[in-house]
């Protein structure tokens, strides 16, 4: 009683919401702290019971990038522009993984997550974006092996990688979250998404540089691949971290023109579709 | 005297019906035309159209509905099962939006419901507290500081860091409870009709209730019980088909609910809008709960026998027809299926069974019940062929255990029976 007496209650408005006032970042805020502890949570419980544990964030990105470099390098002989083909392909593969796991984990987090959906209220944005940031954590620890592995091929990287990097990573960030909050939303509904999700991830790696490298397409392909936001993303992280490539270009703009497109349609239509989540989950 | 909750003309539609449609695969063929008009169904999800039939079945679960609630009252909701009670309280949490109106709410509202949400089996007890008491809203330093309260509360203190996928499940009960009691929101809402767990664990709840309400916070509580609403609330509203039909004082508002019949005292009737459909030819009529006298009850004996009447009609002959009951507890455990043709000789001799008014009736020996409340639901279907009607919970009843086996001692007695057993005990050496 004492304690009620201190604070003046907040008053809550409750009604059918409508266009942009139905963002409201201002729960978002509120439950600031939710988004820590959801992910953490996920961190903590991901490799529990696992005998390998966190090297599992290690084993994933080195086996595909040993499988790569035998087919695309040691089979087909791929041009590189002159990087060992390890190093070329595992520093794709770090930001590629990213996105995967983001993808995988946030398209499914309000169906996993339903118990809380159907019972509590607070920003169901929050699902999907701890899952993506979840998977920031398994991207630290693979960086190590890169770095690593940059010291034994003695790749030397430009001083542009400490300013730019970031923005890269910020980039399969937000790509992440707006194909997360789109297929996350669209799974309430339609658990196709389940079903389309492993060869959508599987078409998306191709249409990416992740194997191959980008210079090698002619300027047709170039621009078509440029629409797939992780192109920009792949071919950022080479430039920060190799040095291969023309770094920001037409072709990085185009790709974070979409990234930003899909990521605010996507915040609009997990929004519309909020209100009913509880009711068709 | 400051308003809580106001609510103004709120109303909330469901969209009900599109999931019966989508999944009757009865044959290979079925499966294949479904499969040949995917990308139809695809191209109509993405244009936002989606199938023409489930378009018109919309169901009001509320409508209109206006109230003011001053604050420190605590106020009950009862109604029938779909009356929108539940709907109600979901809007008021925020779990889901209305359709139409506005909700006032001046302060944080907490419910009993979302006990244990967000437990992760992996994680210690501590953990859990943490991760529990932020879903429900609580800021980190405020967990922080109700923490070692939390902790005595659940009475797990020993093993607050032992992952609670080893706790038993009263000790996981117990301390999901624990964060859920120490939100101190300042309006509760409390829906015992979906509260699960045991006896113990609903007595907790009420009890939790009424110490929120003497602390002068404003409650909610949605209830079955007629006793509990009585002791517990000043006054109530009664809901019926999503509006509100009356707000009184709650001994009028509970008489008029009583009254108006639409009570599950022993007795359930069918109005012709109850039954879909797709039921016929079979019409249920009503289902009653008897004594031995043939009075009508709500509240069974144990030591006496009850007999189960179904009264329906069939506008056809209905060939392999057979009628039947479940019994479950209020946890949501069944105790038995049963049919009228389980006997293979009366199956034969209703093979088919002609045009008409029937009655289906069963008596439920006596020492079977425990103490507690149970809910009847009903079947009614031909084996393998169509199911015609189906309700899981038709009425609802109380058991009175006076005089059954083991009451000297004032305990309760797990599981949801409660046999006279036949015990022998022989010195043997």
């Amino acid at each position: 009683m004492t304690e009620l007496a201190k604070h003046e209650p907040t008053t809550i408005y409750i009604k059918p919401s409508k266009g942009l006032a139905a963002l409201n970042l201002r729960d978002l805020w509120i439950y600031r702290e939710l988004v820590f502890f959801m992910v953490w949570r996920d961190v903590k419980v991901k490799y529990k019971q696992t005998l390998l544990g966190m090297a599992w964030a290690v084993i994933q990105p080195v086996m595909t990038m040993l499988v790569f470099t035998f087919v695309f390098d040691r089979v087909a002989k791929l041009s590189t522009d002159g990087i060992q083909y390890e190093v070329f392909s595992f520093t794709a593969l770090l930001p590629w993984g990213l996105f995967v796991t983001a993808l995988n984990q946030g398209s499914r987090s309000l169906v996993a997550h339903n118990n809380m959906v159907t019972k509590i209220y607070f920003p169901r944005l929050i699902l999907p974006m701890s899952s993506v940031f979840a998977g920031l954590v398994d991207f630290a620890i693979a960086f190590v092996i890169l770095i690593a592995l940059m010291f034994y091929y003695q790749v030397t990287p430009a001083w542009h990688l400490l300013w730019t990097l970031p923005l890269f990573l910020l980039l399969a960030i937000v790509t992440a979250l707006g194909v997360a909050l789109w297929l996350s939303a669209i799974n309430v509904k339609y658990r196709d998404v389940n079903h389309a999700l492993p060869f959508v991830t599987q078409f998306w790696l191709f249409a990416t540089p992740v194997a191959y490298s980008f210079s090698t397409l002619s300027e047709n392909l170039q621009i078509a691949l440029s629409l797939n936001p992780m192109t920009g993303v792949v071919n950022g992280f080479r430039w920060a971290l190799l040095g291969t490539g023309n770094g920001p270009d037409l072709a990085l703009w185009i790709s974070v023109i979409i990234s930003v497109l899909i990521f605010i349609s996507g915040l609009f239509y997990f929004r519309s579709m909020e209100k009913t989540f509880a009711d068709t989950i | 005297m400051t308003i809580a909750i106001s609510v103004k003309q709120l109303g909330k539609k469901y969209q009900i019906g599109a999931a019966e449609t989508k999944f009757r695969y009865n044959m290979l063929r079925d499966v294949l035309v479904d499969t040949v008009y995917a990308p139809v169904r695809l191209a109509k999800a993405l244009i936002g159209k989606s199938d023409r039939r489930s378009n018109k079945n919309f169901v009001w679960a509320l409508k209109d509905i206006s109230f003011d609630l001053e604050e420190g009252r605590v106020l009950g909701i009862v109604g029938r099962n779909g009356a929108g009670k539940s709907t109600l309280l979901k809007i008021l949490s925020r779990v889901t939006e209305p359709t139409e109106g506005t909700v006032t709410v001046r302060g944080r509202v907490g419910s009993l419901l979302e006990v244990g949400t967000g437990f992760h089996p992996e994680l210690t007890g501590r953990e859990n507290i943490y991760m529990n008491g932020a879903i429900l809203g609580m800021k980190r330093t405020e967990i922080d500081k109700k923490f070692d309260e939390m902790v005595e509360f659940s009475e797990v203190a020993q093993f607050i860091d032992t992952p609670v996928k080893r706790y038993s499940s009263g000790m996981y009960l117990r301390l999901a409870f624990a964060v859920a009691a120490h939100l101190e929101p300042e309006i509760l809402v409390v829906d015992e009709v979906l509260a699960v767990g045991d006896a113990e664990f609903q007595r907790k709840c009420l009890g939790k209730m009424n110490d929120v309400a003497q602390q002068g916070r404003t409650v909610l509580f949605v209830s079955h019980n007629m006793s509990a609403i009585l002791r517990l609330t000043q006054e109530a509203l009664v809901l019926k088909k999503g509006q509100l039909i009356k707000r009184a004082p709650t001994p009028e508002a509970v008489d008029f609910y009583l009254a108006s019949g639409q009570t599950e005292s022993g007795e359930r009737v069918w109005e012709a809008d109850e039954i879909p459909d797709a039921s016929a030819p079979f019409r249920p009529i009503r289902l009653q709960l008897k004594d031995r006298s043939g009075k009508v009850v709500d509240t069974v004996r144990s030591t006496e026998p009850v007999s189960a009447e179904w009264e329906y009609q069939l506008d056809a002959p209905v060939t392999g027809l057979r009628v039947g009951l479940y019994l479950n507890t209020m946890r949501g455990e069944y105790v038995f299926t049963a049919f009228d043709t389980d006997d293979a000789k009366q199956y034969e001799q209703f093979g088919t069974r002609p045009a008409g008014r029937y009655i289906s009736c069963c008596q439920i020996p006596a020492d079977f019940f425990n103490e507690g409340r149970y809910s009847l639901g009903v079947n009614a279907s031909s084996f393998g062929v169509r199911r015609y009607f189906m309700d899981e919970s038709a009425l609802s009843f109380n058991v009175d255990i006076s005089g059954a086996p083991g009451t000297q001692w004032p305990e309760v007695r797990q599981g949801p029976i409660r046999p006279r057993l036949d015990w022998k005990i022989e010195k043997i050496d």
